[in-house]
C-alpha cells in the first residue's frame, strides 16, 4: 500500500463568477521512502495537491489518505494534531516567527507533544545537526542567511519525525549555491533517514535530484514517471 | 507552560508598543481607581457616625447658634447619657490660603462622647485645664510643623480679632471620617471672648440605646418647639451625610468620567491589540501548518491580551493603592480618610478582565477561524 | 508630495481601527471640553454676580458675607457717604442686607438638604443690582411676609413658584415673584425686605451693605475713605471682584481636576495614536517602499504620515465636541465652600472652549504620530520592498 494515496480527486475553487476546476478525477499514489518532484506551470495545481497532502484543504470529492488515514474526512481539530506528528512542511519564503531564535523555532512542533523539556532539547538538537546548523540555535531568523533560514525551517519540518515531508518551492528564493546545499540535505534525508518527500517546484536541477518526477498541467499527470516506485494513474 | 514563552516572545516583539498599551491600560485603571475612591469616601464619610450619637441644630439653619442653656435641659431627658456642644470657629492662619477647621468645643464632655479622638492622657488634661490650650490634628503638625507648647495665632472670621491658642496636645482620629486636620479648643474661652453670649454652635446628644434615636430626636424638637430657637434634631450619620450631598452632581460626575476614562482607553487599547494581531495573519497561519489547533491559538491571543491588561491593572491599581497612603493625600480636606478601597481594586480587576475580553476576544477568535489556504497564499 | 488622497484613502481602508482610535480621542476630548465647561460656567456665573460699578461693604476681617457683621448706624453712615450714587428720586443707592443660609430639601430627591441663601434687600436693591429682572409676579411689598425667589431655584426646590408658599425659619413665606440676573449666583437666591428678615433671623444687624458708586472709576478713593473712617471698621470691596474670588477656591478645584484627568487622559490617547499609526506604517511598509522608489523625499513621506494621525485625530476633536455639546446649558449645582451655599450653575461650551478641544486632539494626533512617522520616513527601499 502506497504512503500517499489520491483517489478520484476533484478541486475546484469560486473565484468572483468564475468556477476554476483544478483537479477533475486525479488519482495518485506516493510510496513510503520516495523522493518525489511535481513539476508544472503555474496554475497547474501542484500547490493545491501539497495543501491536500498536508490537511491545509479539502477536495472538492474523492478521497486523499495519507498512512491509512484519510486525511480528506477528518475535522479541523484532528487535522491539526494529525498535522503536528504527520507532516513536515516546508515554504518558500521560510515562515520562521521572527521573534523566535532558530532553536525556538524548531522547538514548536514538539511544544504540540507531551515530551519533557529534556526530551525535546535533545531533539531539537540533533534536528539543527542534521541540517548543520548546530551553531546557529541561538540566532534570531534576521540574522541568518537565506539558506541557512530554510535549513532551519527543513529542521523544523523533521524534529517531530514526520510521516511526509512536504516542501513547497524550498528553492524559489534562494541562491545556486545554498540550492544545492538545501537539494543536497534533502536527498540525504531521504537516503539516510528513509524520509519521505514530497517537492514542489519549478526548477529542472531542482527535480533531478528526486527519484521520480510528476509533470501537472491543467490538473492532470501528462507523462509516466521516470521511476517505477510511483504509478500516476490518468482519466 | 512551555507556550508562555511563545506570548512573551510575541509581546516583546514591538516592546514599544507592549510598553505603551500597558501603560495606557495603567492610567486608565489609576485613574478608574482614583475617581471611584472619591466616591466611595465621601460616601465612608457620610456613613460615619456613632450609632449613638445624635446631632441637635437650630431649626432655621446651620448657621444659627443655640442657647447655652439647653444643655442642663438634654441632659435631663430620659435615654440621654451625655451631651456636649460645639461652635464653627472660622479662623485663617497666615495668609489663609492654607485653610483648616477649627471648633470650640467643650472639652470635657466632647472628647468623652468621640473616643474616636485618641491622644495621650497627660495631653488630654493639659488641655482640658488650659483655657486658651487646644488640640490639633497630626495632619497640622505635618502641615505647618507645630510642636506642643507653641502658640498659634488664628485671625477669626466670624468673630472678628486674633485668638492666641497653646498647642497642648496631638490627636490621631480612629475613624477616617473625624478629620486629623482640624484644631478645637475650648468653648468656655470661647464665649468669654465674644461676651459671654451662651450660644452653641450645635449639639451632640449621647443616647444609651440607638434604637431609641428617633424617639428621643423627636422628644428633644418638640421640647424646643415654641421657644425662640426651635431645634432640628437626627442621627449623627444623617448631619454627616447632609454635608456629602452638599457635593451635589459632582460625586456623579466623578463616576461618569472614570467610565468614559475607562471606555476611551479600552478603544485605543483594543485596537491596538487588533492591529498588531492583523499583521500576524501569517505566523498565524505558519504555526497552524505546524499543528497548532484551533483552540490553542484563540487560547495563545487571548492570554497575550490577558498579560497585557493584567498587568496595566497590577500597576494601575497598586499604584494608586500605595501613592494615595505614601502622600497622604485627603483631597485638601475635603476628603479625610481618602482611601481605595477592596471593593474598588476588585471591580478595577474585573474592568482589566473585560479589557481583555473585549481587546482579544476578536483577533482571538480570527486567529482560530483564520483558513489557512488564503492566508499562505498572502504570505507566499 | 504624497497626495493628501493617497492618506484619506488608507484611513477608509481600514475603518473600524479608524473609527476606535478617533473614538478614543473624541472621549478624551469630550471629558475635556466637559469639564472645562463645567468650570467654566460655576466661573462665570460667580463673575457675573458683582458689579464693577458697585462697592461691597462688610466687616474688617470678614472673608465671606455670612461672616460678616454690620449694625444699623454703619449703615446709615455709609448710606450718607458722598461716594454713593443718588438714584432719580434723590435718595442713595444702597443696600443694606440680611444675608443667611437656610436648609431646603431638594425637589428631586427630599433626603438632600442644600444651604439657600436668603437675603434681606432694601427696596434699592432691585435698582442698585442692574442685572435683576422680574420674570414672573410682583416685587415684594414693604412690611409683608413676600419673597421672589430666583429662577434656578425654582425647578431645584418645591413651594418656590409665584403663588406658592416657602416655610423657613418658623413663619410661611408667600413667594410673589421670581427673578432672573444674567445666570448669576443671585438666581440661586430667595430675597425679601431686609426689615422682614432682620427679627427672625439674627437680630438688628446687617451682614453687608452694597452701594452704587457715583464714580465707579474712583473705586480706589471711595475704598481708602470708607476704610479710613475711625467711626466704623470695614473692609470694602469691589463687587465685582469679590464674587469672583469667592468662586475661585471650587473653580480652581474643578479647572485642576479637569486638567489632571485629560492630561492622564491624553497620554493614554497618544499611546494609542502611536500604537496605531506603528501598526499602519508596519502594515504599509512595501507602500512605502514604493513610494520612495518612486522618488519621494522621506519629509513628504513623514509629512504625509503626520497628516493622517493629525487627521484621525482631527475626526475625533470633532466627534468629542459632538459627545461634549449636548450638556451645554444643563443646570448642576454644588456647594460653594467659599460661602457655603448652594450654587446653581449651567456648564457653559464657548466657542474658544471647542476650538481649544480641536486644537488640543489635533496636538495628541501630531504627538501620537511623530514617531511611526519619523519610522516610516527613515524606512530604507530594500527593507520596506522585502
Amino acid at each position: 500500500m502506497a504512503l500517499v494515496e489520491i483517489r478520484d480527486v476533484y478541486k475546484s475553487f469560486q473565484r468572483e463568477e468564475q468556477r476554476i476546476d483544478v483537479f477533475t478525477g486525479l488519482t495518485l499514489d506516493i510510496d513510503s521512502g520516495s523522493f518525489t518532484a511535481l513539476m508544472g506551470p503555474s496554475g497547474s495545481g501542484k500547490s493545491t495537491l501539497l495543501n491536500l497532502i498536508a490537511g491545509l484543504d479539502k477536495p472538492t470529492r474523492g478521497t486523499v489518505t495519507v498512512g491509512g488515514k484519510v486525511v480528506s474526512a477528518m475535522s479541523a481539530g484532528q487535522l491539526a494534531a494529525w498535522r503536528a506528528s504527520n507532516v513536515g512542511f516546508v515554504f518558500q519564503s521560510f515562515n520562521l516567527l521572527p521573534v523566535l531564535t532558530a532553536y525556538q523555532n524548531v522547538e514548536l512542533p514538539l511544544l504540540l507533544t507531551r515530551l519533557s523539556k529534556k526530551d525535546r532539547d535533545e531533539r531539537v538538537k540533533i534536528a539543527l545537526d542534521v541540517v548543520g546548523l548546530g551553531d546557529r540555535a541561538h540566532h534570531y531568523p534576521r540574522q541568518l542567511s537565506g539558506g541557512q533560514e530554510q535549513r532551519t525551517a527543513i529542521a523544523r519540518a523533521i524534529v517531530a519525525d514526520p510521516t511526509v515531508m512536504l516542501l513547497d518551492e524550498p528553492t524559489g528564493q534562494l541562491d545556486a549555491r545554498s540550492s544545492q546545499e538545501v537539494l543536497t540535505l534533502l536527498q540525504r534525508l531521504n537516503n539516510e533517514f528513509n524520509k519521505t518527500i514530497v517537492i514542489v517546484t519549478h526548477d529542472a536541477h531542482a527535480a533531478e535530484r528526486a527519484k521520480t518526477t510528476l509533470h501537472l498541467e491543467k490538473g492532470d499527470l501528462i507523462e509516466k514517471p521516470r521511476g517505477a516506485a510511483a504509478v500516476g494513474g490518468m482519466r | 507552560m512551555k507556550f508562555l514563552r511563545l506570548v512573551v516572545a510575541n509581546l516583546l516583539r514591538h516592546k514599544l508598543r507592549t510598553v505603551l498599551t500597558i501603560a495606557s491600560v495603567a492610567l486608565a485603571l489609576f485613574l478608574f481607581a482614583s475617581l471611584r475612591s472619591v466616591t466611595t469616601t465621601l460616601a465612608a464619610t457620610a456613613q460615619f457616625g456613632g450609632a449613638r450619637r445624635l446631632v441637635t441644630l437650630n431649626a432655621t439653619g446651620l448657621v444659627f447658634p443655640l442657647p447655652l442653656s439647653y444643655v442642663n435641659r438634654i441632659k435631663a431627658m430620659p435615654g440621654v447619657t451625655n451631651v456636649s456642644w460645639a461652635n464653627w470657629f472660622g479662623g485663617k492662619y497666615g495668609d489663609g490660603k492654607s485653610f483648616f477647621a477649627s471648633f470650640a468645643v467643650d472639652p470635657e464632655s466632647y472628647l468623652a462622647i468621640y473616643p474616636e479622638i485618641s491622644l495621650p492622657a497627660a495631653e488630654r488634661q493639659a488641655f482640658a485645664q488650659d483655657r486658651t490650650g487646644a488640640l490639633i490634628g497630626k495632619r497640622l503638625i505635618t502641615r505647618f510643623g507645630w510642636k506642643v507648647g507653641q502658640n498659634v495665632t488664628l485671625q477669626g472670621t466670624i468673630f472678628p480679632g486674633d485668638w492666641t491658642f497653646t498647642i497642648r496636645g496631638v490627636y490621631t482620629p480612629t475613624d477616617p471620617a473625624i478629620g486629623d486636620d482640624v484644631l478645637i479648643f475650648q468653648h468656655d474661652y470661647f464665649d468669654e471672648r465674644i461676651g459671654r453670649a451662651g450660644i452653641a454652635g450645635w449639639y451632640i446628644v449621647e443616647i444609651a440605646d440607638a434604637s431609641q434615636a428617633p424617639a428621643i430626636a423627636k422628644s428633644i424638637d418638640d421640647m424646643f418647639r415654641n421657644s425662640s430657637a426651635p431645634t432640628k434634631t437626627g442621627t449623627e450619620r444623617e448631619f454627616q451625610a447632609s454635608f456629602a450631598t452638599m457635593w451635589g452632581n459632582v460625586s456623579f460626575l466623578m463616576s461618569t468620567i472614570g467610565l468614559a476614562v475607562v471606555f476611551a482607553i479600552l478603544l485605543v487599547t483594543a485596537n491596538a491589540m487588533m492591529m498588531s494581531a492583523r499583521e500576524r495573519t501569517g505566523e498565524v497561519a505558519v504555526l497552524k501548518t505546524v499543528g497548532f489547533s484551533d483552540r490553542l491559538l484563540f487560547t495563545l491571543v487571548l492570554v497575550e491580551a490577558g498579560v497585557l491588561a493584567l498587568t496595566g491593572a497590577v500597576i494601575g491599581l497598586g499604584g494608586a493603592k500605595l501613592l494615595y497612603p505614601a502622600i497622604n493625600f485627603n483631597g485638601a480636606g475635603f476628603l479625610p480618610g481618602f482611601k481605595v478601597t477592596t471593593s474598588t481594586l476588585i471591580i478595577g480587576t474585573l474592568v482589566a478582565v473585560g479589557l481583555m475580553l473585549a481587546s482579544g476576544l476578536v483577533p482571538a477568535i480570527r486567529a482560530a477561524r483564520l483558513p489557512v489556504v488564503q492566508a499562505l497564499r498572502k504570505v507566499e | 508630495m504624497v497626495p493628501i488622497t493617497y492618506n484619506v484613502r488608507s484611513v477608509v481602508q481600514r475603518p473600524l481601527s479608524t473609527a476606535l482610535t478617533a473614538l478614543g480621542v473624541g472621549l478624551v476630548v469630550a471629558v475635556f471640553i466637559g469639564m472645562l465647561a463645567l468650570a467654566n460656567g460655576f466661573r462665570a456665573a460667580l463673575a457675573r454676580t458683582g458689579s464693577d460699578t458697585n462697592a461691597l461693604v462688610l466687616r474688617k476681617g470678614a472673608d465671606s458675607e455670612l461672616s460678616s457683621g454690620l449694625g444699623r448706624d454703619v449703615a446709615s453712615m455709609i448710606a450718607a457717604d458722598p461716594h454713593v450714587a443718588t438714584g432719580s428720586d434723590g435718595r442713595p443707592l444702597l443696600s443694606p442686607e440680611v444675608y443667611v443660609l437656610i436648609p431646603l430639601a431638594k425637589a428631586f430627591d427630599t433626603t438632600q438638604i442644600a444651604n439657600v441663601v436668603v437675603r434681606g434687600v432694601s427696596d434699592q436693591a432691585w435698582t442698585v443690582r442692574h442685572n435683576v429682572r422680574i420674570t414672573a409676579g410682583q416685587r415684594p411689598a414693604s412690611g409683608r411676609a413676600e419673597v421672589c425667589v430666583g429662577n434656578r431655584l425654582t425647578q431645584r426646590f418645591p413651594h418656590t413658584r409665584v403663588g406658592e408658599t416657602l416655610r423657613f425659619a418658623g413663619r410661611d413665606w408667600t413667594v410673589v415673584c421670581n427673578f432672573s440676573a444674567a445666570g448669576s449666583a443671585f438666581e440661586s437666591e430667595i430675597w425679601g425686605e431686609n426689615e422682614q428678615f432682620m427679627p427672625v433671623f439674627r437680630g438688628q444687624v446687617f451682614q453687608s451693605i452694597s452701594f452704587r458708586l457715583k464714580d465707579p472709576a474712583a473705586f480706589e478713593e471711595a475704598q481708602r475713605s470708607l476704610q479710613a473712617d475711625k467711626r466704623f471698621t470695614v473692609d470694602v470691596h469691589r463687587e465685582s471682584t469679590f464674587y469672583a474670588q469667592q468662586s475661585q477656591l471650587l473653580s480652581n478645584i474643578l479647572s485642576f481636576l479637569a486638567i489632571v484627568i485629560t492630561s492622564i487622559m491624553a497620554v493614554g490617547a497618544v499611546f494609542g495614536a502611536i500604537n496605531t499609526m506603528y501598526a499602519a506604517v508596519a502594515s504599509r511598509a512595501p507602500e512605502i517602499g514604493v513610494l520612495l522608489t518612486l522618488g519621494f523625499k522621506p519629509w513628504t513621506i513623514l509629512v504625509s504620515f503626520l497628516a493622517e494621525s493629525a487627521f484621525i485625530a482631527l475626526i475625533g476633536g470633532l466627534l468629542g465636541c459632538l459627545f461634549a455639546l449636548p450638556i451645554n446649558g444643563i443646570v448642576t449645582g454644588t456647594t460653594n465652600w467659599s460661602s457655603f451655599s448652594e450654587v446653581a450653575f449651567s456648564f457653559r461650551i464657548t466657542p474658544l472652549l471647542l476650538g481649544v478641544g480641536i486644537a488640543f486632539a489635533v496636538l495628541m494626533g501630531v504627538i501620537g504620530g511623530f514617531f511611526p512617522a519619523l519610522r516610516a520616513a527613515r524606512l530604507q527601499v530594500v527593507q520596506a520592498l522585502r
